[in-house]
């Protein structure tokens, strides 16, 4: 705890708010709206200890999801792990750093923008992360710099086989007219039990272009919590995609705000629920000034005894003219006993705006089944083939060919354990 | 620009029709609410004590009870204290023959255009007109009773047939099912009752015309229409208050229940007092309406045309419990100046084969704003579930607002439910198109607005289309900018 006594004035302060926040709202119960279908009474009633230093497991578990020519950022229980951290092919224009040391060397950016991007008032569990508020990492582009190399945080969680709870954070800022690929893993020991609460705080300057992609394969046994929010300057472009096959409950907030004329987010996501997992997405999108456009698809892939929810708002500000907005959810259903709550809402207070969702839950197409099956395709193959399909227009997103192969066969993998649950 | 919003201050002047006050001599119960009211209420209609005990019973449980506030509107508290709950037109003696009514009530509703006299019966509807909360004539009763159909008001049917309405009241909306509805359940003063037997087709509309006349009266009217097997009725309901500058509340209760292979139509056109051009003033429209598919094969249809009220709060749904039964809802909501609504439905599917059918299409000009609010859920067993949502909003002037929050729960991996929303407003180029062929504007976005609604008109019978398109054309009157 030396560390947190070392904290500028204005890290312990932004602690001590988030931390009486928290104090008086508690953990979110079911009869708050925003987490009717998701009962995060475990969490709480587990009070995990926040674990401090590493694990055993922590460098293999980093090893087994590198991404190849990309820059790798290591955090291990919401520290940064300078050590397994892989920074030499450090592009001009990036300046990387551990959050603590950053605070405290007056980087740039660092001040104005962390823990400052969300809102601690909506989030109760970005507020607890941020009453931690001690390390991570930063990653600051500067004005006009094109980074071709992608940059790869891999965020570990685990305590030896002891429950533990980690609050790990990121802070991008991207300034006017940069370009980056971002991508965040999320790992830990197979079955651990542990509570990760991370927020990532994205700043997209004027003209700036980001990829941001989230890859969660946490343990099955572990608690999941993450919020991503993205603030958007004029005609900057932001696109997050996710994907999530792990965790015992997960939970995503995303949430991009179109702060300046002419600025343009997607937000796509895959999760594939089975077992007795639960998959919450809660996805916000803020058309706060005009001539933005948002493109939005999710899709859910639920099994076994899982339980998915999904609410998708989407706000257009009072003369938030010309404003389009797209949202798609689908959901596919393979088993009887499992549970869709989807929720998309459109809230619109300008009316030259051009806004569309639409949800649609169903099953796999017998047809096509039979179909493939006609040609010599087992049943399994045969389904597999069509959800990874399903899954396809998510995939085509990723624009790190590494990252994708990764995921995609992460992807199977996960698929083969959702029949090993059904069978 | 600038004519348009001329034309927008001109049009918004228009002041509402039906704002005019009946002098009638009325029986008022000093205002407050407390189990000696509920007694009174109860008294005063000389009620069977097992009424009396469920009333009191839903006031218990209102007491416990808070009001809720997660809908998207917003208005002042509202002092359930300083609300008279029974107000009632003097006269008392029965009547007989449209001749006995009070004229000055007569008199009102020729002004509303109702069609209660004689000459107009033959227009094959037969009205139970609620005057604030007493029923005060039901036509057309004697032709019904020789089909063996019950059409009276709440009160007669609990003095005539107490067997029917004791299986039947609270048991598709408990008295405990919602703050509002269990007010209505401990205060309620009138209302309708419908039966129709086993295999009868009822041969005519069937309708009842609320007003709302005494000030600081709330009206809690209890609506029950239960269809009995292979029955089919279609009921229209239509709504009116005098202008008022204080807000008046409306929380009324309807049940519907459809046995094997019946059909009920409920169709209602609400043109409440919306409060004047700055939000002041208006009703409360907080009603509670829900229908049973208990048998199979049967199907229910709302449809609902919904232009007055400041604010309007409500959700018709469908249990579809019976297996291949069929709910359907259609729903056109329109808010100008400061209205609000917050509006949808839920369709509840428990029984096999289930299909669902929600249109619903929001108009919102001036500073209204309108939401869509919808759920639907297909249950375990409920195999081979279909539903088809459909939300669209139209909006007018940039300072209004609409708003979808659809719900869809979904536990059943053969169900295939489809949800989808547009907004859009009047297009400039739709316009002109009109204009260059020499239609004037006004009359270019009526038909661009009837368009759009088209798939909910066609829904309505035949009169009610056409003054739900004439309402919708005075509500909406030079709203274009």
């Amino acid at each position: 705890m030396e560390t947190l006594v070392q904290a500028p004035a204005w890290v312990r302060e932004r602690r001590e708010a988030a931390a009486k926040r928290f104090a008086d709202v508690g953990f979110p119960n079911t009869r708050q709206e925003d987490w009717r279908f998701t009962n995060v009474a475990p969490i709480a009633d587990a009070k995990f200890p926040l674990a401090s230093g590493s694990f055993a497991q922590a460098s293999s578990l980093i090893f087994s999801v590198a991404v190849p020519g990309s820059l790798r950022l290591a955090i291990v229980n919401g520290q940064f792990a300078a050590g397994l951290s892989d920074l030499s092919a450090m592009p001009k224009g990036v300046r990387i750093a551990g959050i603590r040391d950053g605070a405290r060397d007056g980087s740039d950016g660092l001040e104005q923008h962390l823990a400052k991007v969300f809102n601690i008032e909506t989030h109760p569990f970005a507020a607890l992360n941020a009453s931690h508020l001690d390390d991570g990492v930063a990653i600051v582009i500067a004005s006009g710099a094109v980074v071709e190399t992608p940059i790869h945080i891999v965020i570990v969680t685990g305590g030896d086989g002891k429950p533990v709870a980690a609050h790990p954070r990121v802070l991008v800022v991207a300034g006017a007219n940069s370009q980056v690929r971002i991508a965040q893993t999320f790992v830990g020991v197979k079955d651990d039990v542990y509570f990760n609460n991370a927020v990532a705080e994205v700043v997209v300057g004027e003209g700036a272009i980001v990829d941001y992609y989230t890859d969660q394969r946490e343990s099955e046994q572990a608690f999941h919590i993450a919020n991503i929010q993205a603030h958007v300057a004029a005609k900057g472009v932001f696109a997050s995609h996710a994907f999530s096959t792990g965790a015992k409950i997960q939970r995503h907030d995303i949430g991009i705000a179109l702060n300046g004329e002419g600025a343009d987010c997607t937000m796509n996501g895959v999760y594939l629920a089975d077992g007795e997992r639960l998959m919450d997405t809660h996805t916000s999108l803020d058309h706060a000034m005009p001539h933005c456009t948002s493109h939005e698809i999710y899709k859910g892939i639920l099994a076994g005894k899982a339980k998915a929810v999904f609410n998708g708002r989407i706000i257009v500000r009072i003369d938030a003219q010309k404003t389009d907005a797209k949202q798609t959810n689908r959901a596919l259903l393979l088993s009887d006993d499992a549970t869709i709550n989807s929720n998309p809402q459109l809230e619109i207070f300008a009316d030259d705006v051009k806004c569309t969702h639409g949800a649609a839950v169903g099953q796999l197409d017998e047809e096509a089944m039979f179909y493939l099956q006609a040609r010599g395709l087992t049943r399994i193959e045969a389904r597999d083939m069509l959800l990874h399909a399903f899954a396809g227009e998510v995939l085509d997103g990723l624009k790190i060919p590494e990252l994708r192969e990764q995921i995609e066969k992460n992807f199977f993998t996960a698929l083969a354990r959702d029949i090993a649950v059904t069978a | 620009m600038s004519t348009a919003t001329k034309q927008i201050e001109e049009l918004a002047n228009t002041e509402y029709k039906y704002g005019f006050v009946t002098d009638t001599e009325q029986d008022i119960i000093p205002v407050g609410l407390n189990e000696d009211v509920v007694r009174l209420i109860s008294s005063k209609k000389r009620e069977p004590e097992w009424l009396l005990e469920w009333r009191l019973k839903a006031f218990r449980a209102w007491l416990k009870m808070e009001e809720p506030h997660w809908q998207n509107v917003k208005y002042g508290p509202i002092d359930y204290q300083g609300t008279s709950y029974y107000a009632a037109p003097k006269e008392k003696k029965k009547l007989n023959s449209l001749d006995e009514v009070d004229p000055e009530i007569r008199a009102t509703f020729d002004k509303l255009g109702i069609p209660i006299e004689e000459q107009k019966l033959l227009s094959n509807v037969a009205v139970d007109a609620v005057f604030d909360s007493v029923s005060v004539a039901t036509t057309f009763r004697s032709k019904l009773a020789e089909l063996g159909i019950i059409f009276c008001s709440f009160s007669e049917a609990v003095k005539d047939h107490p067997e029917l309405v004791k299986q039947y009241v609270g048991s598709v909306v408990p008295h405990t099912d919602n703050y509002f509805a269990a007010l209505n359940s401990a205060v309620f003063s009138d209302g309708s009752f419908v039966y129709i037997p086993k295999g009868v087709k009822c041969p005519m509309e069937l309708s009842t015309y609320f007003r709302i006349n005494a000030q600081n009266t709330g009206q809690f009217e209890r609506t029950l229409i239960i269809a009995d097997e292979g029955a089919s009725v279609s009921y229209l309901e239509g709504c009116t208050a005098p202008k008022r500058d204080e807000h008046q509340l409306h929380a009324a209760v309807v049940e519907l229940i459809a046995h094997t292979g019946a059909t009920i139509k409920y169709s209602t056109v609400q043109n409440w007092y919306p409060g004047d051009k700055q939000g002041k003033g208006g009703i409360y429209n907080f009603v509670t309406k829900r229908g049973i598919c208990k048998g199979d094969r049967s199907k229910i249809t709302w449809t609902q045309v919904e232009t007055g009220s400041s604010v309007t709060w409500k959700y018709p749904s469908c249990i579809l419990q019976g297996n291949d039964s069929i709910g359907e809802f259609y729903s056109v909501a329109v808010t100008n100046n400061f209205q609000q609504a917050d509006t949808g439905t839920k369709m509840i599917h428990l029984g096999k084969n289930t299909r669902s059918t929600i249109v619903s299409k929001g108009i919102s000009a001036g500073r209204g704003q309108n939401t869509y609010r919808g759920a639907v859920r297909i249950g375990k067993n409920a195999s081979n579930a279909r539903n088809y949502s459909q939300c669209d909003s139209l909006l007018i002037g940039d300072r209004c607002g609409a708003h979808t929050f659809p719900y869809l729960e979904i536990k059943n991996t053969t169900a295939k439910v489809e949800h989808e929303a547009s907004t859009s407003k009047i297009g400039e180029d739709q316009i002109f198109y009109c204009e260059s062929r020499g239609i004037a504007k006004e009359d270019a976005i009526n038909m661009i607005v009837s368009g759009f609604c088209k798939e909910v008109f066609r829904e309505l019978p035949m009169e009610f289309a056409v003054e739900a398109q004439k309402l919708l054309g005075i509500s909406l009157e030079g709203s274009v900018g």
